[in-house]
C-alpha cells in the first residue's frame, strides 16, 4: 500500500512571492532549451533543459544531475519553470520529488507570461554554467548519501498491468449481476478498480481512438487555467468530483509521451490534495513500442470532426 | 434607458448594446443534479433523456458516456468573450474545436457526460446556454446574417429575432410540444429560409393612412410563413395573410405554438412536427383556425406578454465608401481579390462590408476561435460575430480601407478560406463523426467536395455562384440536403454484391422567394461524388444559355426545356455513367466511406429527435 503524501511545501509560487524570496537556498530553474535560457530568462535562474533530466531514470544520476546545478542537499528549494503550459517543469520537479527531495514548487505562471507581464529577464548564461559539466562528473563522487528512488509517485507498465488483471478479475466477480453494456471507461469509477483510477490526459480524440484498457479521460487542458498553469483548487476538485475520483483514490497519470502533459496532471491533483499520485513517467510511449494491448472507440469518424 | 410605449403591446427599447443573457445559474445546479442521479441509477434512462435533451444535450453515436452539447445561439450573435470561453470549454471538456450548425447552433461533440455541469457552468458565465436548444421546445430563433446590413431590407429583424427567443426561452407554454418549432426569420426575399421554418418571417414596410386620412404612416410588419420544415418529407411553409403588423407577430405566433401544442401529434414520432398537421388538415383551414386563435390571444393575453424590441446601435464612424470590385490596393497579399470576391460584400451602410468567414462543414479549432475574437475586437464596429446557415462565421461592420490587414489577420490562422458565398461552400450534417442515425460520413464528403471545387478554383466561377451543395448523412436532412441545388443523403446499397455507402442525389432545391424542394435523380456511390459533380458542371457548361447560371440551367432541364439535355431523363444515363464502380477486387477502395479504412456497415441507434 502506498503511503499518503502531505506537501511541504505549495505545488505553486506565484511570481510576487518569487520575488520576495530572499533565500539563499532557493534554486530557480529553467527547463527550457539552452538557447531560450541564453537568450532571456528570469534572474538567477539556473538552466536545466528539460532533456538532461529525462536520459536518465536512475536515481543516483539524477541526483547528480539535480547537484550540479545547485540543488545539493536537502535544504535546497527547488523552484521550476517552462513556457510549455508547465508541462515540462512539471515533469523536471517530478524527477525532484522521485529522487526524494521534497522542497520543490512550480512557478505558477509561464516564462511568456513572465515577460508579458512586464516582469524583468536576464539574457545570457547567467549561472548557466552548472550543467556543462555534469557529464564529466566522476561516477564515484556521490558524497557518500544514500540515494533511493520514491518508487511510490511512479508507476511503471507492470505496475498498470497488475490493475488491469485486478479490474478484470473484479468485473467478472460482478458481471453476474450488472448488465455490461457500459463501456470500459465508466467502469474504472471508484471502486471497481480497487480505488485505483487510470487518468489519461490526452486530447479527446486521441483517447477515443485508443488507450490503456479501463483509463478513463480528462484531456490536461481541463486543469490548465486560462493564464496560469494550473486552475484554482476548487476548479479542480469539482472537476474530479464530478468524476467521482476521491482523495482515498490512487490516480496514475499518463499521457502520450514521456509524463510531461501528465506531470502537470500529476500536480493538479497535488494541488487538489490528493495524495496518492503516481506518474506513469514513460507513458503510452513505451506502453505502445511493448506492444501492451489498448483499446478504443472504433463507432464513430470523430477525426473528421477535427478541424486541425 | 429610455422606453417608451406605443399603442400597442410592443416595447420598444433603445439600449447602449446591453448584452443578452441567456443562461441561469440555477440549471448549472439542475444539470449537475440530474446528471447525478442518473449515473446513480436514482432516475430513469427515459426520464433523464427528457431533461438531457430539454437542456442541449444529445446522446453521441453508439455511446452512451458521450453527450453532444448544443449551445442555443440567438439570431447567431456571439461576442468575443463568449467565443474565447467556447475555446476554453472545448479544449478542456471537447475534442479542441466546435462545430458551427446550419441553424446558428455551436455544438460541442463528445463531451464526457459527467462533465456535463462543467460545461453548463462555463456557458452560463458568460450568458450562453444549452437550454431548449433540443427536444420538444421552441428550437434556437435563426436570424439572417445579412438582418441590418442587409440592402434589400425594410428594417433591422436582430431585435424581433432576439425578442422572440427570449420570450419563448423557458416560457411554460412550450415546455412540452408535440414536438420541436422552429422560428426562421429573413432580412429579405432573397436571403429568406423563412419557408423552411415552422413559422418563417419575412420583414416588410406598409404604409398605413392615419385617421384623419391626409398623413399616412410607415408601419413595420412581417410576411409570416406556417408549416414549412425539412425532414424525411419536407414541406415549404404557407403564407398567412398579406400583412401581419409588429404588434400582431407575438399574438400570431403564440396562436400557431397553442394551436400546434393542442392539435399536434404526439403519438406517431416520425409524423409530428407541424408540417404534417397542416398538411394533413390543409393550409387553409388551418390558416382559419390560427386567426381564430389569434383573436383569443388577444382577448385573453396577459399584460407580461409583451415583446421587448431592444435596438442596438452600432458605433461606426462615417467612412469613404470603397467599391469592392474596383479594389485593387497596391500592397494586396496573394489571394486577396480572390478573397474578396467570394467571401466580402457591400453593406447598406456607406464604407462598410460584411466578411464571411467560411469553415469546412463548420468546423472550427479553438485556437482560431482565440484569433476571431481578437479579429472581431479589432475590426467588427459592431462587436460581435455572427453565425450562418452556411456553417460559418460573418463578421459585419468592417471598415472596407482595412480589408487588406483583416485578410492577413484572418489568413494567420487558417481562417480566410475561399469560397464562402459560391458553390465551394459546401454543407454537411454531422453524420457518422457523431450522430445515431447516421449512415454514411456527410461529415467529411462536404470537406472533400469543398477541398476539391476550391483547388480547381469553381469558387472562381460566377456561372456557379448562385448554386448550393448540401449533404445529409440520412434521410433527417439536417444537413438542408432538400433545399441546394445538388443535395445528398447518405444511403446503403448493395453493389457488385457488396454493401456500398452511396446517396441519393437531388436537383433543384433552393430557398428565397421561390423556395423550391430538390427532386431525387439518382443514387450514386460516395466515392463518386465529386466525379458527379464535375460531371454535371462539365454538361452544364455546354448547355447552358447566354448568362444562365448553373442552378437556372438544373431548373430549365428539371422542367424539361434543356437544349440537347431536354430532361431529367437525358441527365440520368449520364450521371449513371459517372456513378460507375469498379469490381470490389479491382478497387476496394470505392467501397469504403470517407473517413473509414475498414469494410462499410450500417450501425444506427435510436435518433433522439423525437424524444
Ligand atoms: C429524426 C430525427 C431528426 C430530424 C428529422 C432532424 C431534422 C433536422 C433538420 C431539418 C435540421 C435542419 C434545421 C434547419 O435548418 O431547418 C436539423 C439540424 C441539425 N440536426 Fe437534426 N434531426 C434529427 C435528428 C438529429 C440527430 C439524432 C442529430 C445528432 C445528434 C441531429 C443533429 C443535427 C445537427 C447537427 C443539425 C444542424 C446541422 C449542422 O449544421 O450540422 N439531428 N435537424
Ligand atoms: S441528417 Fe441524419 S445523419 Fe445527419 S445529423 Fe441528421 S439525423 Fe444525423
Amino acid at each position: 500500500m502506498m503511503k499518503a503524501r502531505r506537501r511541504m511545501y505549495p505545488v505553486l509560487v506565484e511570481p510576487e512571492e518569487l520575488l520576495n524570496i530572499s533565500s539563499k537556498d532557493v534554486v530557480l530553474i529553467d527547463v527550457r532549451k539552452e538557447e531560450d535560457y541564453i537568450h532571456g530568462h528570469i534572474p538567477d535562474a539556473v538552466s536545466l533543459p528539460l532533456a538532461r533530466v529525462l536520459e536518465s531514470m536512475d536515481p543516483k544520476q539524477l541526483h547528480r544531475l539535480f547537484r550540479s546545478v545547485g540543488v545539493d542537499d536537502a535544504s535546497k528549494y527547488a523552484i521550476v519553470y517552462d513556457d510549455t503550459f508547465g508541462a515540462l517543469a512539471a515533469r523536471v520537479a517530478w524527477a525532484l520529488e522521485y529522487i526524494g527531495h521534497e522542497r520543490v514548487s512550480l512557478l505558477s505562471i509561464t516564462y511568456g507570461r513572465w515577460v508579458s507581464l512586464g516582469y524583468a529577464v536576464e539574457k545570457g548564461r547567467g549561472k548557466g554554467k552548472g550543467i556543462e559539466q555534469i557529464s564529466t562528473v566522476d561516477d564515484n563522487d556521490d558524497t557518500g548519501i544514500d540515494i533511493s528512488a520514491d518508487y511510490d509517485i511512479l508507476a511503471t507498465y507492470d505496475y498498470i498491468q497488475a490493475i488491469i488483471e485486478g479490474i478484470k478479475q473484479l468485473q467478472q466477480g460482478k458481471e453476474t449481476n450488472i448488465n455490461s453494456s457500459s463501456s470500459s471507461n465508466s467502469s474504472i469509477k471508484k471502486g471497481d478498480g480497487d480505488g485505483k483510477v487510470l487518468l489519461d490526459v490526452r486530447e479527446r480524440l486521441n483517447y477515443l481512438d485508443h488507450h490503456i484498457p479501463y483509463a478513463m479521460n480528462i484531456p490536461w487542458k481541463a486543469f490548465a487555467g486560462e493564464d496560469r498553469i494550473l486552475k484554482s483548487v476548487d476548479e479542480i476538485n469539482s472537476l474530479l468530483s464530478y468524476r467521482k475520483i476521491s482523495r482515498s483514490d490512487e490516480v496514475i497519470v499518463y499521457c502520450g509521451s514521456v509524463g510531461t502533459l501528465s506531470g502537470l496532471s500529476y500536480y493538479a491533483l497535488r494541488l487538489a490534495g490528493y495524495t496518492r499520485v503516481r506518474l506513469y513517467a514513460r507513458s503510452l510511449k513505451e506502453w505502445r513500442s511493448l506492444n501492451l494491448p489498448v483499446e478504443g472507440f472504433k463507432n464513430a469518424h470523430y477525426w473528421d470532426l477535427s478541424a486541425e | 434607458m429610455q422606453k417608451q410605449q406605443d399603442h400597442h403591446r410592443i416595447h420598444i427599447e433603445s439600449s447602449e448594446n446591453e448584452r443578452e443573457s441567456w443562461g441561469l445559474p440555477e440549471e448549472v445546479t439542475s444539470v449537475e443534479e440530474m446528471v447525478r442521479l442518473y449515473r446513480e441509477g436514482k432516475i430513469s434512462e427515459d426520464e433523464f433523456r427528457r431533461f438531457r435533451l430539454q437542456h442541449g444535450m444529445y446522446g453521441s453515436r453508439l455511446n452512451k458516456d458521450y453527450t453532444m452539447v448544443r449551445i442555443k445561439v440567438p439570431a447567431g450573435i456571439l461576442y468575443p468573450d463568449q467565443l474565447i470561453r467556447l475555446a476554453k470549454l472545448c479544449e478542456d471538456f471537447s475534442i479542441g474545436s466546435v462545430h458551427v450548425t446550419t441553424r446558428q447552433n455551436i455544438q460541442m461533440h463528445w463531451v464526457y457526460l459527467d462533465d456535463a455541469p462543467a460545461v453548463e457552468k462555463g456557458l452560463v458565465e458568460v450568458g450562453l446556454t444549452s437550454r431548449e436548444a433540443c427536444g420538444n421546445t421552441v428550437r434556437n430563433v435563426v436570424c439572417s446574417p445579412f438582418a441590418g446590413i442587409c440592402r434589400n431590407e425594410p428594417f433591422d429583424v436582430t431585435p424581433y429575432a432576439k425578442a422572440l427567443a427570449r420570450f419563448f426561452l423557458r416560457n411554460p407554454m412550450c415546455q412540452n410540444l408535440p414536438r420541436k418549432f422552429k422560428f426562421n426569420f429573413a432580412c429579405c426575399d432573397e436571403h429568406s429560409y423563412a419557408r423552411i421554418a415552422d413559422v418563417g418571417l419575412v420583414p416588410v414596410v406598409r404604409e398605413e393612412e392615419v385617421s384623419d386620412g391626409n398623413a399616412s404612416r410607415k408601419v413595420r410588419g412581417f410576411r409570416v410563413y406556417i408549416g414549412g420544415g425539412l425532414g424525411p418529407a419536407s414541406y415549404l411553409a404557407e403564407l398567412l395573410e398579406d400583412f401581419t403588423p409588429e404588434d400582431m407577430l407575438l399574438p400570431t405566433c403564440m396562436a400557431v405554438i397553442r394551436l400546434f401544442d393542442r392539435l399536434g401529434d404526439r403519438e406517431k414520432v416520425h409524423r409530428n412536427r407541424m408540417r404534417y398537421l397542416v398538411h394533413d388538415m390543409g393550409f387553409e383551414r388551418f390558416r382559419e383556425l390560427v386567426l381564430k386563435e389569434r383573436r383569443i390571444v388577444l382577448m385573453t393575453r396577459s399584460v407580461l406578454a409583451n415583446l421587448y424590441i431592444r435596438e442596438d446601435k452600432v458605433d461606426a464612424p462615417h467612412t469613404d465608401d470603397i467599391d469592392l470590385v474596383e479594389l485593387k490596393p497596391f500592397n494586396a497579399p496573394d489571394g486577396f481579390h480572390r478573397w474578396v470576391k467570394s467571401n466580402v460584400m457591400d453593406q447598406k451602410q456607406k464604407g462598410y462590408a460584411i466578411v464571411f468567414i467560411p469553415l469546412p462543414a463548420g468546423d472550427v479549432t479553438a485556437r482560431q476561435l482565440r484569433a476571431l475574437a481578437s479579429i472581431c475586437r479589432e475590426f467588427s464596429h459592431e462587436g460581435c460575430v455572427v453565425t450562418t446557415p452556411y456553417q460559418g462565421f460573418a463578421l459585419r461592420w468592417v471598415m472596407k480601407s482595412r480589408l487588406v490587414e483583416l485578410y492577413k489577420r484572418l489568413s494567420e490562422t487558417g481562417l480566410a478560406n475561399y469560397g464562402a458565398l459560391s458553390i465551394a461552400s459546401v454543407v454537411g450534417c454531422t453524420s457518422t463523426t457523431s450522430c445515431n442515425l447516421a449512415i454514411t460520413n456527410a461529415h467529411r464528403l462536404a470537406k472533400e467536395i469543398r477541398s476539391r471545387l476550391i483547388e480547381l478554383g469553381l469558387d472562381m466561377d460566377d456561372a456557379l455562384r448562385d448554386s448550393t451543395i448540401k449533404i445529409s448523412g440520412c434521410p433527417n436532412s439536417c444537413g438542408q440536403h432538400m433545399i441546394a441545388t445538388i443535395g445528398f443523403f447518405g444511403a446503403a446499397v448493395r453493389m457488385n454484391n457488396t454493401l456500398t455507402p452511396a446517396y441519393n442525389m437531388l436537383l433543384g432545391g433552393k430557398v428565397g422567394k421561390e423556395s423550391a424542394l430538390g427532386r431525387i435523380v439518382a443514387r450514386v456511390p460516395a466515392k463518386r461524388i465529386i466525379d458527379v459533380i464535375l460531371r454535371l458542371i462539365d454538361v452544364y457548361r455546354k448547355e447552358r444559355l447566354d448568362g444562365e447560371g448553373f442552378a437556372s440551367w438544373i431548373d430549365r432541364v428539371l422542367e424539361g426545356n434543356g437544349t440537347n439535355i431536354k430532361s431529367v431523363d437525358d441527365l440520368k444515363p449520364i450521371i449513371e455513367e459517372a456513378s460507375k464502380l469498379p469490381s470490389p477486387e479491382e478497387d476496394p477502395e470505392s467501397y469504403v466511406d470517407y473517413g473509414s479504412d475498414s469494410r462499410f456497415i450500417v450501425k444506427t441507434a435510436r435518433g433522439e429527435c423525437a424524444a
